[in-house]
């Protein structure tokens, strides 16, 4: 199992902030096979994700498995300074999460 | 073209779908829940439907889809959606994957139209970026040649 982890980056460009995050994730999506065994894998990957700004989520992400494996995402938003602390979350398709937060430069 | 099949819309499944999407405006205009049954949809008019009530998105030229021609590897697709409009949601559908619908980013009222992220494409597809912006739905599509595919090994 990777180990949950999720980088944040986060920086002021004018009034808007950048937000650019990668997530470790297998993002499997049930159609592959195991070569060995062939068994069809498991899907597992990340169902959604979260991003917050001071207790407002700025994004909301619903993702199938046509989302690639170790996910990146990036988006903009207005309204937060430097210094302001993001959250973000993901939640997958068996129950796991992982949460993560970064201050914005 | 593949158009005439993307514009043909499924009254009857619409009408779920309102309920549906009704039903997901959580406080903030935020989607509360996984929308299981859009991503299980085998195409997009299905998809479409049960994502956001609609099957009939208006093309507009303000919607850019930036990704590549040609995606050597089609595992990893980077694909950046933006538009000038506020935007209350972004959907991005690959038509022909298995399950078109890839993900869905429903925006907060501070976000920019603006996303940014990596698909899987298990062939040569045209990508199709739905806005719903005031309540309309519009829609733009580029087609991406994949040369390996993404859902095999």
């Amino acid at each position: 199992m990777a180990k949950k982890k999720i980088r944040i980056r986060a920086k002021m460009k004018g009034d808007v902030a950048e937000v650019k995050t990668l997530m470790s994730h297998p993002m499997e999506t049930g159609f592959r096979k195991n070569k060995k065994t062939g068994k069809k894998i498991p899907p597992h990957f990340i169902k959604e994700v979260i991003c917050e700004h001071k207790g407002n989520k700025v994004l909301v992400a619903s993702w199938g498995v046509a989302v690639s494996k170790n996910p990146y995402l990036s988006f903009k938003f207005k309204g937060a300074a430097k210094g302001d602390t993001i959250t973000i979350s993901w939640n997958d398709n068996k129950g796991e999460s992982a949460t993560a937060d970064a201050k914005v430069s | 073209m593949k158009r005439r099949t993307f514009l043909k819309g499924t009254v009857a499944s619409g009408m779920l779908g309102v309920a549906a999407s009704a039903g997901l405006l959580a406080p903030r205009r935020v989607l509360a829940a996984w929308p299981e049954t859009a991503f299980a949809a085998k195409n997009i008019d299905e998809a479409l439907s049960t994502l956001l009530g609609d099957t009939t998105p208006s093309t507009s030229s303000d919607i850019k889809i930036k990704a590549p021609e040609i995606a050597e590897n089609g595992a990893v697709v980077p694909i950046t959606i933006s538009t000038g409009m506020a935007a209350e949601s972004i959907s991005v559908l690959i038509a022909k994957n298995p399950s078109p619908l890839a993900c869905s980013f429903a925006l907060g009222g501070s976000t920019l139209g603006f996303v940014s992220t990596r698909v899987k494409m298990g062939e040569t597809s045209d990508l199709i970026a739905v806005v719903k912006s005031g309540g309309k739905l519009y829609s733009a599509k580029k087609t991406v040649k994949v040369t390996i595919g993404g859902c095999g090994g």
